[in-house]
This record gives C-alpha cells, structure tokens and sequence, in this order.
C-alpha cells in the first residue's frame, strides 16, 4: 500500500514512520503534491504551530491537493487541528474539512499545560477507525490546543475539559493524540486506518 | 512514569532492549540521557536513538549535548518525540526561545539540576562529569519561570541532594517549583521505592516522576512503581 507522510518541517515525522514501518508499511516523507495526491493513505503529521504549518502548506502548493484528497487521510496532533476551519493559534486558517475553530486548552493548577501525557479514550462511538479499542483504553498527547466537538467526534479525552481525542467524516480522519507513540491502542488505530475498506 | 538510561559511571546496558523492556513494564515515557555528552562537548549518537525509536511505541525523550537548532531537528529526524536541553540552555537561554519557535513548545523539555546551597536551591551546570560540574549562578525557581517564558513545554528537576540516595524525592524543592510553573513539571532524583513515587504525587503535585538507578537495579519495577501511585488515588496508564 503507498502511503504518503506529508512533509512539512519539524517535528517527530521520523516516529510516525517507524510505527508505519512496524505494521508493515513503508510510507513515504513528502512534500510533492503529485506523489500526495496519487498515495492510497494519506498522513498529515503534528509540526510546530498551525499558522505556520498552514503557511508551509501553501508555499509548497498542497492546500489543494488534501483538500480534494478523496482516500482515507489522517492527521495526527496538530494534523488534525489543521483539518477544520480555523484555529486560534496564530489566528490561521485551516483545511476547512471540517467544521469549527481549534481553541487554547485552558491550564489549570490541576491540569497544567501543554498537556503531555496519556489520557483515557471517553465515550467511543463505532467507527472502523476504533475497531478493537475499548472505552478507557489509553493514549498519548501532546497539546495545547483542542478541536471544538462535532457530528465528526469519535471520541474524547478529558484534560480539564472534555475535548475531541479522535475525529471523522467521510475520508477525513484525525487523532489529537500520537497514534505512533500510544502503545498497542495506538498502533491498532494506525492499523484500523491502513485497512479501511475504500 | 519514566524509565531512564543515565549512559554513567555504571553501563546499564543496551539501550534498546533496556528501552523495550521498561516499554513491556509499563513506562509511559522513555528519556535517554547521554549525560557526559555536555562535559565532553559532543551532541547524542543518532545511530543508537535511531534504534530505541524503531523499537519503541511510547515518547522518547533525548539529552545530552543538544546545543544547536540543527542537533535538535537531527534528534526528531531520527526518531525522538521531544528533546531535553540543560547546559546548553544555561549557556544561551535564547536557545530554549529558538527551539521553540521553530518545533514548538511541546517538544522543548528544560531539565535542571539543582541543590540546597546556603539556604537557597541552585542550579548547576555540566553534572555529567565529576570534574566539569559547577554552579551556573542562577537561582533554580528562577530560572525555571525563566525557561517557561522562554518556551519550554516541560520542565524535569533533578534534585541533587537526593538523587543517587534512594530515600525519595525532594518533595519542598519540588512543591516549590510546582508553585512557580504552569508548564509539566517532572520530578527526578530519589526515589529509592514504589512508595516513594506515589509521595511524590501526593506531596508534590509533578505530572510524572522520573527515575532510573531504581528502575535498572531492578530494586522496583516500574509496574510496581505505577500501582503504587495508583493505589494512592492517582491516575495513571496500567
């Protein structure tokens, strides 16, 4: 199966395709559009921050490309804060997959952050994307902004407030936590989404 | 909860089986220190971080000797989640500033070493090696209020004074610090038993504890660690 990783400047691209690498995939690191737009999976990483994850998006021609992407995409972390509208972080503009504003997560004396660290997976819907995962399964993140919630959430996590952990539409898939680095619940989501039917 | 390879004065081992096993024990991060890299002025060895991260599904922190921004990308290139600087950030506190502007704060880690002097705790510098290690003439709560304005995501206190004791973790130092940062704050340094990780919880308020003599002398698992917090009402991954 071709998978592309999108390219987009620094970050822990380098774990995602190793955890791609243990379920057999050999995935590619790019930023050329036509190599994108050709992949069977799409990968849309967590780099930096959004506003100038989305510059480096358009600079290097790509905006449309995902946007019109029509095969299982993913993206992780801040890859999945791209895919909605807008964010508060540097006041930028998304994908625009989906619906909603990406806001700060609020730092408490109880939940400093960014939060970093694992979380339970809170009120599971059924999706081919959670196949195997269980309610209060755990997983990693590493944040300090949150999705809005949706018709799209699959599952929330909570860190001082409930937010969208997992998220998808159609072909528009997203994790807010490191499907990579979140264990055997992790690499069962990375394999869910290798193996949707499409 | 944190296993921890210190590449020390005692060989622990290979890194990536002693990674994987404390992965298979339950360790919710892994930090690999090259603790003597800073004193002798070398950055990490990629080949071996390349290894640990193939064979590792949970974070992987690194440290030792990252003083540039392009030592730090290489580290994420080759398969490190975040990365810790310590000296370097003590030697040119614009690096923290640098680093996470370019790869953002979450994978800034600032670690310091710190102890009691003359009635205040401060920050010391090259604690890798016995014959570079000196006082960085700064105030610890003060330079880690410093270094989350700088844009550190997470801040790790090795508390010099009780580690290597093994009578557990420096629990006022630690409250102190928790009380100056709105960032993660890591403890390290003292742990001596499973009971002494859960105190840390209790008495400090860290999101995680960090330990390693403990871990590779096998005198506590990190799965025994772990309920042991749990078994004290706090939340964790078993």
């Amino acid at each position: 199966m071709s998978v592309a990783v999108v390219k987009l400047g620094i970050g822990n691209t380098a774990s995602v395709l190793f955890a791609l690498e243990r379920l057999g995939v050999r995935a590619r690191l790019t930023d050329d559009a036509r190599e994108i737009a050709e992949s069977e999976r799409v990968i849309l990483p967590g780099v930096g921050a959004a506003a100038h994850a989305m510059a480096l998006l358009e600079q290097k021609g790509l905006r449309g490309v995902l946007a019109c992407f029509t095969r299982p995409m993913l993206g992780i972390c801040l890859g999945q804060q791209l895919l909605f509208d807008a964010s508060d972080e540097g006041d930028a503009r998304g994908l625009g997959l989906l619906k909603g504003r990406v806001t700060r997560l609020a730092a408490t004396p109880r939940s400093p952050a960014p939060h970093m660290g694992w979380s339970k997976l809170l009120s599971l819907r059924p999706h081919a994307l959670l196949e195997g995962v269980r309610e209060g399964d755990y997983a990693y993140f590493v944040h300090s902004f949150v999705c809005p919630e949706s018709d799209a959430t699959l599952a929330d996590a909570e860190y001082g407030a409930r937010f969208p952990a997992t998220v998808g539409q159609g072909n528009i898939m997203g994790c807010q936590f490191h499907p990579e680095r979140s264990g055997s619940v992790g690499a069962r989501v990375l394999g869910n989404f290798l193996a949707l039917p499409w | 909860m944190k296993g921890v390879r210190f590449a020390d004065h005692v060989d622990a081992g290979d890194p990536a089986e002693l990674a994987r096993r404390y992965r298979d024990e339950g360790a919710d991060e892994i930090v690999i220190y090259d603790i003597t890299a800073s004193a002798e002025a070398r950055s990490v060895d990629f080949k071996w971080l390349e290894q640990v991260s193939r064979a590792l599904d949970v974070p992987l922190c690194v440290a030792g000797g990252i003083r540039t921004l392009a030592q730090a990308i290489a580290c994420l290139e080759h398969g490190a989640d975040k990365v810790s600087i310590n000296s370097p950030a003590l030697e040119r506190p614009d690096f923290i500033d640098e680093l996470a502007r370019s790869a953002g704060s979450q994978c800034v880690v600032v670690g310091v070493d710190s102890r009691l002097v003359d009635g205040a705790w401060r920050v010391f510098q090259y604690t890798g090696s016995e014959s570079a290690v000196r006082p960085a003439e700064r105030e610890t709560l003060d330079w880690i209020a410093e270094a989350q304005e700088r844009g550190a995501g997470e801040i790790v206190l090795n508390c010099m004074d009780s580690d290597g004791v093994r009578a557990g973790y420096d629990i006022a130092q630690l409250r102190a610090a928790r009380a100056r940062l709105t960032i993660p704050l890591v403890a390290s340094g003292g742990a001596g038993s499973a009971e002494d990780f859960a105190a840390v919880f209790r008495g400090a308020d860290v999101s995680g504890a960090l330990a390693a003599s403990v871990f590779h002398s096998g005198r506590v698992g990190v799965a025994q660690a772990k309920a042991a917090v749990r078994a004290a009402g706090f939340e964790v991954r078993l």
